[in-house]
């Protein structure tokens, strides 16, 4: 297990990014958000620029742009931020939200109850599902033999 | 040239409600909801992502509504809207290799470990028009997901070494055809970069042009895979990388003959096709033609359309290609009009020159015989530009 105190954070990141903005908003209902909120960098939609690789393995190439809103927020002492694919303002809000709130030694342990924990499991349920859908359309071949 | 003409700003506007009257269609009928349009449209909504060179569903929807289905009109909006939004920077390179996957098929191997797995595809259907409304179907589960990490087909190739290898190398900065001009000869990133933005029909085209022996390729699809990846991006702010969503790839690798040359062995070689969302036909008609365009780097002989660069990608832009054919439409009267005084100049003389005795010239002037009065009249036979080009094409070809 990777110790790096950034890994944590990553995780958690990545996860409220690739969550379900309706679920998060849900899970997100039963936290008030602080008095001293400072919203630094609103909500704002640009653009990534994604990047592939030649061959899937070789050199990199400019493939296309996407669509990211990121935001950043001060909670007390903590800046949370958020990067999020698409246009959706209210997702990059909550997400920047958690983040700063999850860096609380005193609140991160009910968020990763009450969110990260629920998320995690939507996520990895949606995700089980669509695998499980797709090994369904699995060919098994019978070979017909030829000339022996 | 053309001038700026003025006036018409009320029959413009006249024009414009004509025009949002007709997209709007029979008022009667409910609009089209954009969820709608990206639930059920996906194959339109993907295409429009992938050639107006933007990954957003939601833009993408909208881009084709207000278009009425015109594909290409809404790929141009989506570029359009582009330009307004600020870049706040590259991503990681997507890994394809841990796509989780939902179709997954080889037309070079039967057993490829980790299976075929056929997913959504038209393939299988008949083609027959199904007038049935569609109902909701009950889709089987299987006892378990597929795995995580499903093995590239090529990879088992490679451990023979009976196909290139392709590796980052020093991994250089790729050119950014968003920033910076075309110019030629353009690198394989460059081009991928070019065919990626590629109108469908044309890479289509110019893909089976190689198929039907305009280059010498003789591919097989090696591997075709469709499903979702992680997008990674490491910002500034953070100083680590983070994962900011998913979206759905369509990749093809293609194995494509190679009979060795240039210190090469013989070997497989690859082409390569990447494409969003589910666009199989893109990214196997990229392939082709990004295997074409290495003609010169594997020392083929070139000769056809599809292997020359400079013709494939100054045409595949359907934005670029759509707005000089397009621009025809604009006002060209003073261009025109010069024409138009020149033709009837030239038919003048012509018809003084048929009405001139043939006998008149030589008694005004001993030195000039009938020929010198032919040497006046048009070619009979004049040499076409189009039949100059298809001479040196016919040179070069052999």
């Amino acid at each position: 297990m990777d110790t790096s105190p950034h890994l944590a954070r990553a995780q958690w990141m990545s996860l409220l990014a690739q969550s379900d903005p309706a679920e998060l908003a849900a899970a997100m209902d039963g936290f008030a958000p602080p008095a001293d909120l400072t919203w630094l960098r609103p909500a704002q939609t640009g653009l990534y620029m994604l990047r592939g690789r030649v061959g899937g393995t070789g050199p990199q190439f400019n493939f296309g742009e996407m669509t990211v809103t990121r935001c950043s927020v001060q909670a007390g002492d903590h800046i949370g931020h958020a990067w999020v694919r698409g246009s959706n303002a209210r997702h990059a809000e909550l997400a920047a939200l958690a983040d700063a709130l999850l860096q609380d030694g005193e609140q991160n342990p009910s968020l990763c109850r009450d969110v990260i924990e629920p998320l995690r499991r939507a996520l990895h349920r949606r995700r089980d599902e669509a695998s499980r859908k797709a090994a369904a359309s699995k060919v098994e071949f019978f070979t017909v033999v030829r000339g022996e | 040239m053309y001038v700026a003409v003025k006036g018409g700003e009320q029959a413009i506007a006249r024009s414009l409600e004509l025009l949002a009257e007709a997209r709007r269609g029979d008022t009667a009928v409910p609009e089209l909801e954009l969820k709608q349009i990206r639930e059920q449209l996906r194959l339109g909504v993907a295409r429009v992502m992938q050639e107006g060179s933007l990954y957003d569903e939601e833009l993408a929807a909208l881009a084709m509504r207000q278009a009425a289905g015109d594909m290409l009109e809404a790929i141009f909006l989506l570029r359009a809207y582009r330009t307004t939004l600020p870049r706040f920077g590259y991503t990681q390179p997507l890994n394809t290799s841990a796509m989780r996957v939902r179709r997954r098929v080889s037309g070079t191997f039967k057993d490829i470990p980790g299976g075929q797995v056929l997913g959504p595809t038209y393939d299988y259907t008949q083609r027959l028009l199904d007038f049935e409304t569609t109902s909701p179907v009950e889709v089987s589960l299987a006892d378990a997901p597929l795995p995580s990490n499903v093995p590239r087909v090529l990879d088992l190739l490679d451990a023979e070494a009976l196909i290139e290898r392709i590796e980052p190398g020093s991994d250089p900065e790729p050119i950014d055809l968003t920033r910076e001009p075309l110019t030629f000869p353009a690198d394989r990133a460059t081009r991928l970069q070019n065919l990626s933005r590629g109108d469908e029909g044309f890479l289509l085209g110019m893909a089976y042009s190689t198929q039907r022996g305009y280059a010498e390729s003789h591919p097989f699809a090696g591997e075709i895979r469709m499903g979702e990846v992680d997008v990674v991006v490491c910002p500034e702010e953070l100083g680590f990388a983070i994962e900011i969503g998913s979206i759905t790839l369509t990749e093809c690798q293609m194995i494509n003959q190679f009979h060795g040359g240039n210190g090469v062995p013989p070997q497989f070689t690859r082409g390569y096709g990447l494409c969003m969302g589910e666009g199989e036909r893109k990214a196997m008609s990229m392939a082709l033609v990004d295997r074409a365009l290495r003609c010169d780097e594997l020392a083929e002989s070139s000769y056809a359309p599809a292997q020359n660069q400079e013709f494939v990608l100054s045409h595949s832009d359907s934005v670029e290609a759509s707005g000089f054919v397009q621009h025809l439409k604009l006002p060209h009267y003073v261009d025109f009009q010069a024409e138009l005084s020149l033709l009837r100049t030239l038919a003048a003389q012509h018809a003084a020159h048929l009405q001139t005795p043939p006998s008149a010239s030589p008694q005004e002037d001993g030195k000039a015989g009938p020929d010198a009065a032919c040497s006046q009249e048009p070619d009979p036979t004049p040499t076409l530009p189009c039949a100059q080009g298809r001479e040196q094409f016919e040179a070069v070809k052999t």
